[in-house]
């Protein structure tokens, strides 16, 4: 007890090394994050009401497909370049299923991540003849073959119409307003976020870990990459599934024109400006990527002078495609590795 | 019957569209290894920077397109000093997504000085068409067609009787022996980014006058990756008829399956195509086998 109390970061065992919260600290900090999200709200309320509140649950629904994505690129080292299609399946998998069956909110979340985990897995299935980078081509082709479906396949979707979808409803009560939203997909990221945690440090992470790094030598000490690999796809595109309902079920409108390849391409921004491979790098990302924009509608207006033709969606394509370069190139680790590097300066300090 | 014979005359002009934006990049991959996703908007900027210099600095349509190419080629050059080059011995996973950043870049700062509006291009090209029989085809298209073929024997003749052709053939086979062999390696991935974006801008411009000058042009580059796939990633001979063969297959689909299958099929046909190709034969129709060692 005296070592770990004098080494903080000793791991003394394989037992500890997988422990989800290694110390009295972290579990101490894990309680006081579940306190900060139940009051969050009524910080927001004071600081700018319900749009603020808006942002946020934007925030959080991001932040579970940041999650998926991050198992993916940063874990695993596959990319995908079409997860707005998983979110647009999940979408309107949840639409058609409240909205034409009547199915109640927690079962229409269910479905929908089962069914596009599975669609993942099919997606996924090219990522067994060819390395991360045809992957990359080939979830391009199913962002555009979804995005086609969609607009075409009018009696399911509503084509460019779009679906209206129901607010979801526990008994009588309807979360209908932002606040009342925020209680469900807060918990929900939460909730799934820690789950992700533990698939991380169960063999399942590690072996992803090691087909990143090398799928050869991953091979050779009996990592099977065909189930792995399309496992990690599944669970991924599961993630964006759930994502995508939240999504319906708070627009409660739906179209083809919210799941586009730029949505897919800022996915991948937020696992590698929040840092490839890390939990609280998701969710930094998802923070950072959702709140850039309505930052920069300040500078709208400024930079407008300048160029007469500017429209929002530029700006913002603009910013999204600088900070991933940027990132790339001098800050790999992400914020998540800023954020570890800021925290050893001050433990070690002044040495 | 006649239909066939037009819409497969239309289909090999927009094919070779499709085969330069190809070529340029299967040029980058093969020589820097770097999987370039912003190949569709180096062409759209091409054309705008010819559409810029005809209609407000009003040259004459030889030099316009001179001086596009030489300032494609600059941008082109530019991008790799710039950004690729300090990223050179990242793995190419990074450097694909450098490449994303940059398409996005590209086409929002595009949108934002030149606009999203739709151009009519200010073409030298005449509006008529030849009449053979029942089918007549646009004189654009059938430039199209001689521009493709001239820049292949131009490319190679540069890649088998020139210095810098053979350097480069060198790198794309073995960048560190090549290295050895006195061969600034550093040089020709810059001259390659330089001739894969000009030859982008040809496509761009020749695109452009079949269609419309739009921002969305760099989607239709991103159709370029079947044709690249399907001539296996590092064939040129591969690129140029993969570039037919997706050319051919969308105008036909556009007259055969559109009325089934809805509006637009044509577009997705490609993409479906590539994830067939990646299925069943992922080195393509030319590509050499893949293989990894440790």
């Amino acid at each position: 007890m005296t070592t770990s109390s004098k080494y903080r970061d000793l791991v003394t065992s394989y037992e500890e090394d997988l422990q989800l919260f290694r110390t009295g600290v972290s579990k101490f900090w894990f309680g006081l994050l579940v306190v900060g999200l139940a009051a969050l709200p009524w910080a927001a309320a004071e600081l700018g009401g319900n749009y603020l509140l808006y942002v946020v649950n934007l925030t959080a629904i991001a932040a579970i497909v940041a999650l998926g994505m991050n198992l993916l690129l940063g874990c695993a080292g596959l990319i995908s370049l079409g997860h707005a299609a998983f979110l647009a399946v999940g979408a309107y998998t949840a639409a058609i299923l409240a909205s034409r069956l009547g199915f109640p909110f927690w079962l229409t979340v269910t479905l929908s991540g089962l069914i596009t985990g599975g669609i993942g897995v099919i997606v996924g299935l090219p990522a067994l003849r060819i390395k991360g980078l045809y992957l990359g081509l080939a979830t391009l082709a199913f962002q555009f073959i979804a995005d086609h479906v969609i607009v075409n396949a009018e009696q399911l979707t509503g084509g460019a119409n779009g679906m209206i979808v129901p607010a979801p409803t526990l008994g009588s009560f309807a979360f209908d307003t932002d606040l009342r939203f925020y209680y469900i997909a807060a918990p929900l990221a939460l909730l799934m976020g820690l789950a992700m945690a533990n698939l991380q440090r169960s063999r399942f992470g590690r072996a992803l870990v090691a087909i990143r790094d090398s799928d050869v030598a991953a091979e050779a000490v009996g990592v099977n990459l065909a189930r792995y690999k399309t496992l990690a796809f599944g669970i991924s595109a599961a993630y964006a599934g759930v994502a995508g309902s939240l999504l319906a079920h708070y627009m409660r409108y739906i179209g083809p024109d919210h799941f586009t390849v730029m949505q897919s391409i800022e996915y991948v921004v937020m696992v590698i400006v929040g840092g490839p491979g890390s939990i609280l790098g998701s969710v930094l990302g998802a923070i950072f990527v959702t709140w850039l924009p309505e930052v920069m509608r300040f500078a709208e207006e400024a930079l407008r002078s300048f160029f007469p033709h500017l429209v929002f969606p530029d700006l913002r394509a603009i910013v999204m495609g600088l900070v991933l370069i940027l990132f790339i190139a001098f800050e790999p680790e992400g914020l998540a590795g800023r954020w570890r590097r800021i925290r050893e300066y001050w433990t070690t300090w002044p040495f | 019957m006649d239909t066939l014979i037009q819409a497969s005359l239309s289909g090999i002009a927009l094919g070779c569209v499709y085969s330069l934006v190809a070529l340029g990049f299967v040029l980058i991959y093969k020589a820097t290894g770097v999987l370039n996703f912003a190949q569709g908007e180096l062409m759209m900027v091409g054309a705008y920077i010819y559409f810029s210099l005809v209609t407000q600095l009003g040259l004459t349509p030889l030099l316009a397109f001179g001086a596009t190419l030489v300032l494609a080629g600059l941008l082109g050059a530019l991008i790799e000093r710039l950004v690729l080059h300090p990223l050179v011995d990242e793995p190419p996973f990074t450097l694909v997504m450098v490449t994303i950043g940059l398409a996005t870049l590209l086409r929002a700062a595009t949108g934002m000085i030149w606009s999203h509006d739709t151009f009519a291009f200010p073409s030298p090209i005449s509006e008529g068409a030849i009449d053979m029989g029942e089918v007549s085809v646009p004189l654009v298209d059938m430039w199209t067609v001689a521009v493709t073929v001239a820049l292949s024997l131009l490319l190679f003749v540069f890649f088998h009787y020139t210095r810098l052709g053979t350097a480069m053939r060198a790198v794309a086979q073995n960048r560190y022996a090549a290295q050895l062999m006195g061969i600034s390696v550093d040089r020709i991935f810059t001259f390659t980014w330089a001739l894969a974006a000009s030859l982008g801008a040809i496509g761009g411009m020749l695109l452009a006058d079949i269609s419309f000058l739009h921002t969305n042009m760099g989607f239709i580059g991103l159709r370029a990756f079947p044709a690249v796939v399907l001539g296996g990633m590092e064939s040129i001979p591969g690129a140029l008829l993969g570039g037919l063969i997706i050319g051919l297959i969308e105008s036909l689909a556009g007259v055969y399956l559109d009325p089934i299958l809805g509006g637009g099929t044509h577009q997705v046909l490609a993409f479906v195509i590539l994830l067939i190709v990646l299925m069943v034969r992922p080195t393509g129709l030319f590509g050499a086998t893949l293989e990894k060692r440790v």
